[in-house]
């Protein structure tokens, strides 16, 4: 699978750059989400892959009957994807803020370009 | 001792403000018993510290660095404390009349204990990073003491000018100390430096370590051309000038070459660069000085000149030499800090310190006067003042030196023919004469404005008198810890007549002929300073520097940070591509990157596709809610490609949270305006190529990055040790066990995200603000 996820993760990150650079409020919301999936899958994605062999210990064993995919990254995207939750709620409350206090959702307003 | 009597210093300068509320103006009088105290107790180990047997301390600070809080006091370090404790005495008795109904003199007492309390720990410091530690608390302390009347933009200014200058040098002194610490084997103490002579001037490094600690010592004490800052620092109240000017802050460059002298004097590059700044300060101040007509500039600048007379001593590095340095300092201390007392006395008693304006004071104000004219008279050298001792002693030594000898002599002469004039200007025009109209009508002022700097006036005339009092308890010493050896010191008032005699008498006739010539001179000067050359001055490149830092750091800020989301994203992008794709093209091979389709599942491709044609859905489409469910697509593809792949954790996670991330979404998006195209096509051309040159770069890295296998030394670790932490469940462990701390930092960022979007939803501004501006 790897060639292929290699492909879609390219895919994620150069749609997701391109809506961050939308003047839209809306889009960067979407960009920023579509940022994250395309990190977590990368790092996914970096370690070794095999299919439906989760690390974990059988009760007879000491460890995980090999091959399994590697825990390490795993653990990383746990984190990954709790803080990007809350990196996006955030974001997303402080875009409504901003829209609400400006008036629009218009990024490059006049004011705005010094 | 000596750490505790800092400490008692210390607790003053913390309690000057209450005490100041308590009793008015009359906590000077009793602050300045501290340093009183200090100085007797120090006064009484005179006879064994000139036997030979200074006080010494330690209490470890930072042992692993060799840093302590070492102290000893020597007949150098005695010498300064003496000056620093007894002229701040009286300083503060002065401060207290001077300043009385001021509503910021308790702040102000603190300040001065602040900087006698600097003062002292550096003199008294025996390890090189404490010197260093005492020697900027001293700049810091001026920075307040100058700015002390903080409404006034050019005290501000001068404030900030005088630190910046000092710490430029400061700068420079921490570097040669660090190199000398490592020249000499890596100890920071000091009276263990001083010892290692031969290594450290032997060393390659000796010109660096020169080099740094004189420019340090320079910029402190005002040598030409780092000058300009001390005359600015006139914007200072009178004590404060007074004490920096003669005991204190100026000195402190002087009292670091001396205390250098034993390790680092005794070459050609020291005699060479410190005669060289020390006749041009000696010179330039004694120019600058003579066509003043402002009584505290006029001082300033001969202060310049004195600090470059005592370089150029130090410089000239001959027992002799040093000996005159010792002397001259405590005869400068004497009469500079009675003159600007004097100085200040006039000013606040008639309003003005125009020299111009100023005459015939003697009758309304008598013990100003005579505090002033015995300070002059000490200045201009003559007998039977101690400043005549000094200046006989100092052309004794211009005249013994070696090879330069008639050059210095001839300079010195001149500055002192300047100083004459100088201090005729400053202590009897004033005075003399018949009364002018002044802006208030002159009178005496209250005890503590005229006892202080007749005090200082006195002790020149009894010093000069009985010069037996200070020659061998303290002159002795001081010039012994100079040249590290015994040197025996005996100072008299008649010498005979002889050739120095008689340059003494030439230079004092002269000087009362400059004196007659002033009013001439002050226009010339005026002219020059206004032309070209006198605008091209080091203040002006200090200035222009200045200037030209703050002009680059708004160019820097407004580039930078524009605040423009688009631009951020964009650079930080473009450098990613750049950087990473200029690191693949270095292992570019046709080989290096295998296309590998073989093991493509049919519905993992489609799986993928769907990912993909959603992805690119979500941005192109205009309806807000077609490109949520779009990004659900994606979201709940990457939760199978998890849960395919062995991460059955990741996959419950990645499902909850897109779940709960759509739903707020879809909650907060209809409360936004429709999508909107805002951007030219040739915009969305330049992004959309940006973004897939950055897509293909995320690919092709990976590509490579998959073919790489190293060695899972981190996995294994892991997944054998899950077991003993208890764990079936290696992710699980690895998040709540091996890397718990990680996962507490996650909780904690989560908890203050929760805050922020409460604060944002549901704090409000109490009116709604015209301009739209809400912080």
């Amino acid at each position: 699978m790897g060639s292929a996820l290699a492909i879609t993760i390219g895919v994620l990150f150069a749609v997701s750059i391109y809506l961050l650079l939308r003047r839209s409020l809306a889009k960067v919301i979407f960009g920023l989400m579509l940022f994250g999936q395309g990190v977590n899958l990368l790092i996914f994605s970096a370690g070794k892959m095999v299919r439906y062999r989760a690390p974990i210990i059988p009760p007879d064993a000491t460890t995980p009957p090999a091959p399994y995919a590697d825990p390490l990254p795993q653990a990383l995207i746990l984190t990954a994807i709790v803080i990007g939750f809350g990196i996006l709620s955030f974001s997303v409350a402080l875009i409504y803020r901003a829209y609400r206090s400006r008036g629009t959702d218009d990024l490059e307003t006049e004011e705005e370009t010094r | 001792m000596i750490l505790s009597a800092l400490l008692v210093l210390v607790a003053g300068a913390a309690a000057a403000p209450l005490l100041y509320r308590w009793m008015g103006a009359r906590a000077g009088w009793v602050l300045a018993l501290l340093p009183l105290v200090l100085f007797l107790a120090l006064a009484a180990r005179l006879p064994d510290i000139a036997d030979g047997r200074p006080i010494a301390e330690r209490t470890p600070w930072i042992p692993s660095l060799g840093i302590d809080l070492a102290f000893r006091i020597d007949g150098l370090a005695l010498l300064f404390l003496l000056v620093i404790l007894g002229i701040g005495a009286l300083i503060l008795l002065y401060g207290s009349g001077y300043l009385k109904g001021h509503p910021l003199q308790g702040r102000f007492f603190g300040y001065l204990l602040l900087f006698m309390i600097a003062m002292c720990g550096m003199v008294s410091a025996d390890n090189t990073i404490l010197l260093f530690v005492f020697w900027e608390l001293t700049g810091i302390a001026s920075y307040l003491l100058i700015g002390f009347y903080h409404e006034d933009a050019k005290a501000r200014s001068s404030a900030l000018q005088a630190l910046l200058v000092t710490f430029l040098g400061g700068q420079a002194l921490l570097a040669g100390l660090v190199l000398l610490s490592i020249a000499t084997g890596g100890s920071f103490s000091l009276s263990e430096t001083l010892e290692q002579r031969e290594q450290v001037t032997a060393h390659p490094w000796y010109p660096a370590i020169l080099l740094l600690i004189l420019f340090g010592a320079f910029t402190k004490s005002a040598q030409f051309p780092f000058h300009f800052w001390l005359p600015g620092a006139m914007s200072a109240p009178a004590p404060v000038s007074a004490y920096l000017h003669s005991a204190t802050m100026v000195n402190a460059g002087i009292f670091l070459m001396a205390r250098m002298a034993p390790a680092l004097a005794g070459t050609e590059l020291w005699r060479g660069l410190a005669t060289t700044a020390g006749v041009a300060t000696m010179l330039a101040g004694a120019l600058l000085a003579y066509p003043q007509a402002d009584l505290k500039k006029l001082l300033a600048y001969s202060t310049v000149s004195a600090l470059g007379t005592m370089i150029l001593l130090l410089g000239l590095d001959t027992v002799l030499a040093v000996k005159a340095a010792m002397l001259f300092f405590l005869v400068h201390a004497l009469y500079k800090g009675a003159l600007f007392m004097a100085a200040g006395t006039v000013d606040h008693e008639t309003g003005t310190r125009d020299v111009r304006v100023l005459s015939g004071l003697a009758k309304a104000m008598p013990l100003t006067t005579a505090a002033a004219v015995g300070a002059g008279l000490s200045m201009c050298g003559l007998p039977p003042l101690v400043g005549f001792i000094s200046k006989e002693l100092l052309y004794e030594a211009k005249l013994a030196a070696p090879y330069i000898g008639p050059a210095v002599t001839a300079a010195g002469v001149a500055a002192n023919v300047l100083m004459v004039a100088v201090g005729l200007i400053v202590a009897f025009r004033p005075f003399h004469g018949t009364l002018n109209h002044t802006p208030k009508p002159p009178h005496e002022g209250k005890w503590t404005l005229w006892l202080p700097p007749l005090t200082l006036a006195l002790l020149g005339i009894l010093f000069g008198l009985a010069p037996g009092l200070i020659d061998r308890g303290l002159i002795a010493p001081a010039v012994s810890a100079v040249r590290a050896q015994e040197t025996e010191v005996t100072l008299k008032l008649w010498h005979g007549i002889n050739s120095v005699l008689m340059l003494s008498i030439a230079t004092v006739a002269t000087g009362f002929v400059v004196f007659r010539l002033r009013h001439r001179a002050r226009p010339a000067a005026e002219r020059i300073a206004q032309s070209g050359p006198g605008s091209l001055g080091p203040a002006r490149l200090y200035e222009w520097l200045l200037e030209g830092m703050v002009q680059c750091a708004k160019f820097l800020t407004h580039t930078l940070q524009h605040g423009s989301l688009r631009g951020y994203v964009g650079v930080a992008v473009s450098v990613m591509v750049a950087v990473t794709g200029a690191a693949l093209l270095r292992v570019w091979s046709p080989a290096a990157l295998v296309w590998d389709f073989s093991d493509l599942r049919p519905y993992e491709g489609v799986l993928l596709i769907a990912m993909i044609a959603g992805a690119v859905f979500a941005a192109l489409s205009n309806s807000r809610l077609a490109a949520i469910a779009s990004l659900g697509i994606v979201g709940f593809g990457v939760a199978l490609v998890f849960g395919m792949y062995g991460a059955p954790d990741l996959a419950l996670t990645q499902l909850l949270v897109e779940t709960l991330t759509l739903v707020i979404l879809v909650l907060v998006i209809y409360r936004l305006p429709r999508i909107a195209s805002r951007s030219t096509p040739r915009q969305q051309i330049a992004d959309a190529i940006l973004a897939l040159s950055a897509g293909a770069v995320i690919t092709v890295l990976l590509l490579i990055a998959q073919n790489l296998h190293p060695e899972p030394v981190l996995r294994d670790y892991f997944v054998q040790n899950s077991l003993e932490a208890k764990g079936r469940n290696v992710v699980n462990v690895i998040l709540v066990d091996f890397r718990a701390l990680d996962t507490l930092g996650e909780i904690t960022v989560l908890a203050a995200a929760a805050l922020g979007v409460g604060g944002l939803i549901w704090l409000r501004p109490r009116r709604k603000q015209p301009e739209g501006g809400e912080s």
